[in-house]
């Protein structure tokens, strides 16, 4: 296999928590050597001065949209636009046609990942079959499929039943799984286009109370500390939800929550022209609230930095506003976003934002080969440039979809290269020709 | 002039006075013979109608012949839009290729008049969308209550029901507040959102509280087909805690006015002999309406042929 030096750059690895100027040597697929002033002229060397040198991104939350949607995005597609985003792995989320609830599904999902060769896909099943809530999905047979499913969620719904959702819990420990939770409760939920304020009032919209959220949550988090379940909250969106996952991290809850780039970015503002692609669920929710999930991605309550990456089609988004389905793209922005947002807003250090999009995802996946640069292990890394901005232009994706609010915005922060499994998967800025689908 | 009407928001106090005055001048037309102006011959209006409505539409098209437009009616089922059939923007882009000059639009989605305003180089008419807005309707409120009270400012006007699904309530507070009005929205706590204060509103649970201060009473229409959501018990607990029955309608000071969006529940939002009170302006409302879609037309389209 090919080798390659990286030189001069600022290594960031919160696992070891270095933050220096290292060259990286890789060699046959894995990190060979880390040091200052690395010698060899063999290897090609990459010129990273100015650039930091961060473990690959990790995405706990992608809908990838195939099977079923294939008009949407393909895994091929979903994972070239990781890529160009600076990730190297990316969960599937099971809410496909047909649901992702049997380890036949998993297992396709997991071999198109492999096939496809540009990130690690890594398939999340659904807790039940079909996600209606009703019947345990296969999730033994998940767990012990070769696509060794770690996170399952009915993501798209909240699972509505509580004795459901205990036994889940109480199944998923045997396996030592993850429930991860899309917490909406759906008879509050009903109807609602936005988030319920001043907002949604004066739009003439039907709102989502943050108590939808909020009631789930704090449920999940009673049947985990009944349980003892691994619980993860998907995609958190209000200040409620934050202190309820705060609270109960104190507690010693086993709960882990994530949030997403649009609800530290945007508020409900971003609905007063009533923009089809600014509609998303859980909704773009207040100022306190996204000053609440900033302060909690600050203070490590919330652990991961999530894309909830949701392609649409073009004529599915493109019609008036309550038609429209929820849902953005976020693969290719979440850096600009979270470097802008987070790290230039001075909220957090760029180790934190790394910690966050990087180490810690991939510990709740239970990724050994991903979050971390060291010696011996896995090359999955990604090299960005913190300073560089550019202004986001949705016909550039390389998503098969463009439905994102974030068109026209600039952004600092860009991707420079992704390296996945020792081979370059993003080169200057552009997908490798190997990569391209 | 404004290029389309999307919300009240758009207008100052003095839109609106220019509007309503202009309106004044227009209702004479009627009263003629020949109840027909020039001003807009060779322009043609398309009534663009996701939601059945034939008073507000009647209105329009009246309002559009009497100033000689030509007028096309476009009627869609807001549900058939998506199942099946022609998307919204595609409707749009062949009201824009055979050349209308103002599309009068009527949605069930709240924001399509002003995603269609984009889509289109025709000026958009806002005649109803969702749960947001029907600035038309609140202008003719205006214009209505107007004839009896010539300076809208101080006067107390309560706004009785279900302020949360209504598009009349919200341009009808935002039109009220710019003409200086005290806007006192009434109901249960169910109808009425509390976000609404932020709107320049007061809010009241209590009907009978605030009955005896009111110079116009705004009654809004119960939608019968909400009942299963439990907003409030029924019909009867209703028209007896929120409706304007005989017994409130008598404590209303003498020169108070009634006023209701049409079409009425008689006996739930508003006692069955009440409507015909004489301070009842409810037909007014209807026949003003004619000359203040005249108006808007008028102004909004008459004013780019002089500039052209």
């Amino acid at each position: 296999m090919n080798s390659f030096l990286l030189t001069g750059g600022r290594m960031i690895d919160p696992a070891t928590g270095t933050d220096a100027t290292r060259d990286v040597l890789v060699r046959d697929g894995r990190v060979a050597r880390i040091a200052t002033g690395i010698d060899d002229d063999v290897a090609e060397h990459i010129d990273c001065r100015g650039l930091v040198v961060a473990p690959g991104f990790v995405d706990l939350h992608t809908h990838v949209r195939e099977p079923g949607r294939e008009d949407e995005e393909t895994i091929a597609t979903a994972s070239v636009a990781a890529a160009a985003g600076g990730f190297t792995a990316i969960c599937a989320m099971p809410n496909t046609d047909p649901v992702a609830d049997s380890a036949a599904i998993v297992e396709k999902v997991w071999a198109l990942g492999r096939e496809a060769g540009v990130v690690e896909v890594v398939p999340a099943g659904a807790l039940s079959k079909g996600q209606r809530g009703e019947k345990m999905a296969d999730i033994g047979e998940m767990v012990r499929s070769p696509a060794r499913v770690r996170l399952f969620t009915d993501d798209g719904h909240g699972v509505q039943n509580a004795l459901f959702a205990r036994r889940c819990m109480e199944y998923l420990r045997a396996f030592d799984a993850v429930y991860a939770e899309h917490c909406e409760d759906e008879a509050l939920a009903e109807g609602g286009h936005m988030h319920e304020g001043e907002r949604s009032a004066a739009l003439g919209l039907r709102g989502v109370p943050a108590a939808a959220e909020e009631l789930m949550a704090a449920r999940d988090i009673a049947l985990a500390r009944l349980t003892g379940c691994r619980l993860h909250l998907l995609h958190v969106s209000t200040a409620g939800t934050v202190e309820l996952v705060r609270r109960a991290k104190e507690d010693g809850v086993r709960v882990t929550c994530e949030a997403t780039p649009h609800h530290f970015s945007l508020t409900d503002a971003a609905l007063e022209e009533y923009d089809p692609n600014a509609k998303v669920n859980p909704p773009l929710r207040s100022d306190a609230d996204r000053e609440a999930i900033i302060a909690g991605l600050a203070d490590g309550t919330i652990d991961a930095i999530a894309t909830d990456h949701a392609p649409h089609a073009l004529e599915e988004k493109d019609v008036e506003f309550e038609y429209a389905p929820p849902g953005l793209v976020g693969l290719e922005t979440a850096l600009g976003l979270a470097n802008t947002e987070l790290v230039g807003a001075g909220h957090l250090s760029l180790m934190q934002m790394i910690e966050r999009m990087s180490t810690t995802p991939a510990r709740i996946l239970g990724l050994d080969d991903h979050g971390r640069i060291a010696e011996g292990a896995a090359a999955n890394i990604t090299v960005f440039d913190p300073a560089a901005t550019w202004t986001v232009d949705p016909s550039g994706f390389h998503s098969r979809s463009k439905n994102t609010p974030f068109g026209g915005r600039t952004l600092a922060g860009r991707v420079v290269h992704t390296v996945f499994k020792g081979t370059t998967t993003v080169r200057d800025g552009a997908p490798s020709a190997g990569a391209l689908v | 002039m404004i290029k389309h009407l999307l919300s009240m928001d758009q207008l100052t106090g003095d839109d609106i006075t220019h509007i309503l005055d202009t309106a004044d001048s227009l209702r004479q037309v009627t009263d003629r013979p020949i109840k027909k102006l020039p001003t807009l011959r060779g322009r043609t209006v398309c009534n663009l109608f996701y939601e059945a409505s034939t008073r507000t539409r009647i209105s329009f098209e009246l309002a559009a012949k009497r100033l000689s437009a030509d007028v096309i009616n476009f009627s869609a089922d807001s549900k058939s839009s998506v199942s099946k059939g022609e998307s919204f923007k595609d409707t749009a882009w062949t009201l824009e290729a055979m050349g209308v000059d103002a599309i009068v639009v009527r949605h069930g989605s709240s924001g399509a008049p002003l995603q269609l305003s984009k889509w289109v180089r025709a000026s958009v008419l806002n005649a109803g969308d969702g749960a947001h807005e029907h600035p038309t309707q609140a202008l003719l409120d205006l214009f209505s209550i107007r004839e009896h009270f010539k300076d809208l400012s101080g006067l107390n006007v309560a706004i009785v029901g279900d302020v949360l699904h209504s598009r009349v309530a919200r341009s009808n507070v935002k039109g009220l507040v710019t003409m200086g009005a005290n806007v006192i929205l009434v109901g249960p706590p169910t109808l009425i959102p509390p976000q609404a204060r932020a709107w320049g509103a007061e809010i009241s649970h209590d009907l009978d509280s605030v009955v005896d201060d009111l110079d116009v009473i705004y009654l809004l229409r119960v939608q019968k087909e909400r009942q299963n959501e439990q907003l409030f018990p029924s019909l009867r607990e209703y028209a007896a805690i929120w409706g304007l029955d005989a017994r409130r309608a008598r404590r209303l000071k003498p020169d108070a006015l009634i006023m209701h969006p049409g079409p009425m529940n008689r006996g739930v939002e508003i006692g069955a002999d009440v409507s015909e009170y004489p301070r009842s302006i409810i037909l007014d409302q209807v026949a003003n309406g004619l000359a203040v879609r005249m108006s808007l037309l008028y102004l909004m389209l008459g004013g780019q042929e002089e500039a052209a």
